[in-house]
């Protein structure tokens, strides 16, 4: 318990005097998740309106699929972008295994089926308010989608913020084909996993401390952010 | 385009206030549900100018009329046909339609109206000022840029009135518009429809109040257990109406 406080001191030490390390450490954190939440919102928002507006023949086998893929395993999700991006996979020729794009992919990958899942589920409750209007103003498949997805602008953050938990949360893909190489693919779920193993309690629990920090400032925001839509009768 | 709309070139193939929609005819309108007939109407037709009432006891079928000739609900069997060609959603601009329940945009007053405008072929900036005339008609001008779904019930009932008015529709369907709205509202928004009527704005009204329709109503359809009971003028119609089931839902019994 001793070696607990001491290390939770230390920790703190660390944090209030942004180690260099460590900053290094979150900064990339930070950069990876977002953009890979970023690349899953561009695609996986506008994918989860129109299957929320359309309806063709195996919707529902897409929805089943859709919605298992939320909870894909992340070490599995890993072994596959690592398989395809190895030297001998189908996309070894782009070099990315081992780089922070890889990582980018991984993340992406399997923040997108929540951010999309999320999403259909929103908008489809949106939808059902507005499609009668939206039908008599003669608004196609394409004005819909972009017109619910503003309109639910302020719900949908939830998806976004699934997303970046998911994101900033997981280990098992990043490690797979990030590789934990110090100062070029460490992030801090890998650097918790492995200054743990090390004994380096001090760093670890820093780290910790810092994800849940972040993924509470996070959420503040989105929750200042829902409760002016709110207000404003717009969520 | 960050307000979710997306721009159209206006439809180049109609006449500059030409009528497209007009005259709207229906033949042969059956819409069934569990075996039962919900609207069975052999011929209707809407030309010329000025406002029919449809009235009825519930149920008799007038807010599903409405949506099968404004082209939202596909007859089981029959056609609706807008001049010469079926629905089509190139021709959905040209056809306004007031549900009871206003549907309003969780954006501002302003946005609401320049949505369509801008959905029309407006230009962003374009459909923002035509919206904010639109809005001064309606003189729901001090309220453009709150957000519409903050307004009360008639301030949205006016909002989603003039919205559907921006772009001069030829057809403009209202189902029960201010069937919980109070007088001063209703006042106001039956004299936006008057001012439409005299634009030449045909107009079709789904209405409860007897009252109403005898205050803007040119001929009555009444229609009963989904069938077209009378067809008349007003003034016949309230002065003495031809069928048993009119008399007698205009003397206030219960029609069952």
């Amino acid at each position: 318990m001793q070696d607990f406080g001491a290390a939770f001191l230390h920790a703190f030490e660390l944090l209030l005097s942004f180690d260099p390390d460590l900053m290094e450490i979150v900064g990339l954190s930070l950069e990876v998740s977002l953009i890979a939440v970023a690349i899953a919102a561009i695609v996986g928002m506008p994918l989860g309106a129109l299957l929320a507006v359309l309806r063709f023949p195996g919707r529902g086998a897409v929805l089943v699929v859709l919605n298992a893929f939320m909870g894909l395993p992340p070490v599995v999700v890993g072994l596959m972008v690592y398989l395809l991006l190895s030297r001998a996979g189908p996309l070894g020729l782009l070099q990315l295994l081992y780089t922070p794009a890889a990582m980018i992919v991984a993340q992406c990958l399997l923040v997108m089926p929540i951010v999309a899942a999320l999403t259909r589920q929103t908008v489809e409750d949106l939808h059902r308010e507005y499609d009668e209007q939206l039908r008599a103003f003669g608004i196609g498949p394409l004005g819909r989608v972009a017109t619910l997805l503003w309109d639910g602008r302020y719900s949908l953050l939830t998806a976004l913020l699934a997303g970046f938990g998911r994101a900033s949360a997981e280990v098992g893909a990043v490690l797979i084909v990030g590789g934990n190489i110090d100062h070029v693919t460490r992030v801090m779920t890998t650097a918790i996993a492995l200054e743990t193993s090390k004994g380096n309690l001090a760093l670890a629990l820093g780290l910790g401390v810092v994800l849940i920090l972040i993924a509470m400032a996070v959420n503040a925001l989105v929750l200042a952010l829902r409760n002016t839509a709110d207000r404003l009768s717009y969520a | 385009m960050p307000d979710g709309t997306c721009a159209r070139p206006l439809q180049a193939d109609l006449p500059a206030g030409g009528r497209a929609i007009l005259p709207l005819s229906g033949r042969g309108l059956k819409v069934m549900h569990d075996g039962r007939a919900l609207l069975d109407l052999e011929e209707i037709q809407l030309s010329g100018q000025g406002l029919t009432a449809v009235m009825g006891p519930n149920g008799a079928g007038k807010s599903l009329l409405l949506r099968v000739l404004a082209g939202l609900v596909t007859p089981g069997r029959g056609a609706v046909l807008w001049g010469e060609v079926p629905p089509r959603r190139d021709l959905r601009n040209r056809l306004g339609f007031v549900f009871q329940n206003p549907v309003l945009l969780r954006r501002s007053a302003l946005a609401n109206v320049a949505y369509v405008l801008s959905h029309a072929g407006l230009s962003r900036k374009q459909a923002r000022s035509e919206a904010r005339s639109v809005l001064v008609r309606a003189r729901l001008g001090h309220l453009a840029d709150r957000p519409a779904r903050l307004l009360s019930g008639g301030e949205q009932q006016r909002l989603a009135l003039a919205r559907a008015l921006a772009l001069t529709p030829e057809v403009l369907f209202l189902d029960e518009p201010t069937a919980s709205l109070d007088p001063a509202s209703t006042l106001a928004i039956e004299e936006m429809i008057g001012a439409a009527r005299r634009g030449g704005t045909r107009l079709v009204l789904v209405s409860h109040d007897a009252g109403q329709a005898r205050r803007l109503a040119d001929e009555i359809l009444f229609l009963h257990r989904g069938r077209l009971i009378e067809h008349s003028r007003a003034e016949a119609f309230f002065e003495a109406p031809a069928s048993r089931e009119a008399r007698a839902y205009l003397a206030g019994e219960i029609l069952l």
